[in-house]
């Protein structure tokens, strides 16, 4: 039984336009729905927030004390952007990546478009494809909204000078932006893994909470997991394992080799997920 | 049924039935099954649609939907109607048997046939938090062969379902009925050769449901096909060119209307006085008619063979006013009750 489609050689030339078509059209709708729109606010806040308190609290010994990238923030608006990306990374990134990547199929089951939408028809691989690509969009956005709201507020708070590495060394500003820059850019591809895994679990369900809540799940067992040593062997292959690596794009030479296992491991991740989930929706009974 | 060609080949046969029909001049009904597959909008062979749940909910039937035509697809509830529909679609995979719609075969030909099909299937579904016009908009985006000029387009969709007024209004708003209305405008985005409608009037008011019904008859006089579902037998009765009525997941009839209705099973009405009512059933009884039933001056009873003249002719013989007399054809519950000898409306 496949009641997918088969590509069919008439159907082949037009199979770009209808991707370009179809990702237009679900940009708008994932841009432009309300709840993705405040759960862009929401993180836009993080920064603003951290901002202010540390600006507050800035002469004190509490404030020059903060852990990691915090403590440096007073001293250069450039490490806001990290300090703000680090505050997200355990829960609050995977949670509105969980919430837009979960809803990408099971919200459409939900509401029934999902069977609108296969007899327009949209061929179900490119849907699956335009979902995970809006989905990975979302998240990009998501890396990208408390990056440069961390930038603005650090600016206009904290002034941006010199950067300072991890390492002692100094840089200048414009380096240092383009190092936080990248900090950004792998944060973000390290979402793409667990974007995939919510785009799974949305084809499994036609409940887009348990997708989500699912998604989240994933996050946090996989960063338990590899909180334990025990499990030191299983560790490389974790979601979140490499999360943490962006901090080398704040030493004195930053190493591509150094940064390859984390883009590796979520390459896998998106790639196991990916195929599960598309041999799951083109053959799946759509009775929602 | 003796077709054992496959539609997948429709170019093959360009003289579709030509030998098997041509020794009769008009082909009864059941030749409709004689036809081959490119001269039917909808065809299924032997189509079953095992759940995992292990419950058979359509249970190998041959469905036939000539182009052109009508087709009642009636069933109580549970009967395996949405189920068909859903096989017909690409949406489930069938457990066995194979379907074609406009000759092509379904699944496998689901990106070449399904936009010259518009479906509305199980009721409307959109995204509540759009206008009803967005979600058109949306919908048709996603349409890789959509036909220029999309605002017009969409504009006459929503017109021809008097939703004009309302185009603008978020779906959550939307009433039942203006959301059936909109479900109706997203299959008429562009022209069809064929239209699967199921339960099209569900909550719709009576005046909603005529139009519908008008709606119907408009597309079928253009030359569309349509395939409406409904468990409300009446509703639908009067528009529908063909029948095919379902019971627990079987096709216990299919034909055309007209033929399925209008052999044995005629009633005649009569209404007198209220003096002469006993003496009227005593005539009709006299004269052969069965089954007849006094309700105060009004009489009914089976006609069989007789011919209502002869009727009228015996009633005013014996002096007995005759205010009115008609002869009714059997309704399509008649006739679904006296072949499963159960009411319409139960469901498993
Ligand atoms: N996804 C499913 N899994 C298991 N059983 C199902 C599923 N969908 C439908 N059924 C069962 O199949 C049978 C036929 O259902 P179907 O929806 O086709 O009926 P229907 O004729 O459309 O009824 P209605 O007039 O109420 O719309 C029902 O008994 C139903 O319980
Ligand atoms: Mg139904």
């Amino acid at each position: 039984m496949s009641p997918a489609e088969t590509a069919t050689p008439t159907t082949a030339p037009r199979t770009g336009g209808g991707v370009r078509h179809l990702l237009g059209s679900e940009l708008r709708l994932v841009f432009g729905r309300r709840r993705n729109v405040v759960l862009l606010l929401g993180l836009a806040a993080v920064p603003i927030l951290l901002g202010v308190v540390i600006f507050i609290t800035q002469d004190t010994v509490v404030g020059s004390q903060g852990p990691g990238f915090i403590g440096r923030v007073a001293g250069n608006g450039l490490f806001l952007v990290v300090a703000a990306l680090f505050t997200c990374l355990p829960f609050l990134l995977p949670l509105t990546i969980g919430i837009v990547s979960g809803d990408a199929i099971a919200g459409e089951a939900a509401t029934g478009t999902l069977r609108s939408l296969i007899t327009v028809p949209v061929p179900r691989t490119r849907l699956l494809l335009v979902k995970a690509i809006v989905a990975l969009c979302f998240a990009a956005a998501a890396v990208l909204t408390i990056a440069i709201v961390g930038l603005i507020t650090g600016w206009v708070l904290f002034g941006i000078s010199d950067l300072v590495l991890l390492s002692g060394d100094t840089i200048t500003a414009g380096a240092g932006l383009f190092r936080v820059l990248g900090v950004a850019a792998y944060v973000a591809m390290s979402m793409s893994g667990l974007v995939m895994v919510g785009v799974l679990l949305s084809t499994l369900t036609e409940t887009p909470v348990a997708a989500m809540a699912g998604t989240v799940t994933v996050a946090v067992v996989s960063a338990v997991l590899d909180s334990l040593p025990q499990l030191s062997a299983i560790h490389p292959g974790l979601l979140t394992h490499y999360w943490i690596d962006f901090a080398e794009f704040l030493r004195l030479e930053v190493d591509p080799a150094a940064l390859a296992p984390g883009l590796l491991v979520q390459a896998a991740w998106v790639l196991l997920a990916g195929t599960i989930a598309w041999s799951r929706f083109t053959t799946a009974d759509i009775s929602s | 049924m003796t077709d054992t060609r496959t539609a997948a080949s429709p170019a093959a046969s360009p003289t579709p039935g030509g030998a098997a029909g041509s020794p009769r001049a008009t082909p009864a009904p059941e030749e409709i099954a004689d036809q081959a597959g490119a001269e039917l909008a909808v065809r299924t062979k032997a189509l079953t649609k095992r759940f995992r749940s292990g419950q058979v909910a359509v249970n190998g039937i041959d469905l036939q939907v000539p182009r052109g035509a009508v087709y009642g697809f009636l069933g109580p509830n549970g009967s395996g109607k949405t189920t068909t529909i859903r096989m017909l679609l690409g949406l489930i995979g069938p457990s066995s048997g194979q379907a074609w719609l406009l000759g092509r075969p379904m699944p496998a030909a689901g990106t070449d046939v399904l936009p010259r099909v518009g479906a509305l299937i199980e009721g409307p579904a959109f995204h509540p938090w759009l206008s009803g016009r967005a979600n058109l908009v949306r919908l048709d985006a996603c349409d890789a062969t959509a036909p220029p000029d999309r605002k017009g387009r969409i504009d006459e969709a929503l017109e021809r379902v008097g939703l004009g007024a309302a185009a603008h209004k978020k779906y959550r708003q939307y009433s039942l009925g203006m959301k059936q209305r909109l479900g109706l405008a997203a299959a008429l985005l562009r022209p069809r050769e064929l239209l699967v409608l199921d339960e099209p009037t569900n909550g719709l008011d009576p005046q909603g449901t005529r139009e519908v019904r008008r709606l119907v008859g408009e597309l079928a006089e253009a030359g569309t096909t349509v395939l409406v579902s409904s468990h409300l037998l009446a509703e639908i009765e009067n528009v529908c060119t063909h029948v095919g009525i379902m019971s627990t997941g079987r096709l216990v009839l299919q034909g055309e209307r007209t033929s399925l209705t209008s052999q044995s099973d005629r009633q005649l009405w009569v209404r007198t006085d209220a003096e002469h009512a006993a003496g009227a059933a005593q005539v009709l009884t006299t004269l052969g008619l069965t089954e007849v039933v006094t309700d105060g001056t009004e009489l009914q009873a089976l006609l069989g063979e007789i011919s209502p003249a002869d009727v009228t002719r015996a009633l005013v013989t014996a002096g007995i006013p005759v205010l009115g007399l008609a002869e009714r054809a059997p309704t399509l519950e008649d006739v679904f009750v006296r072949l499963t000898g159960e009411g319409f409306d139960v469901a498993r």
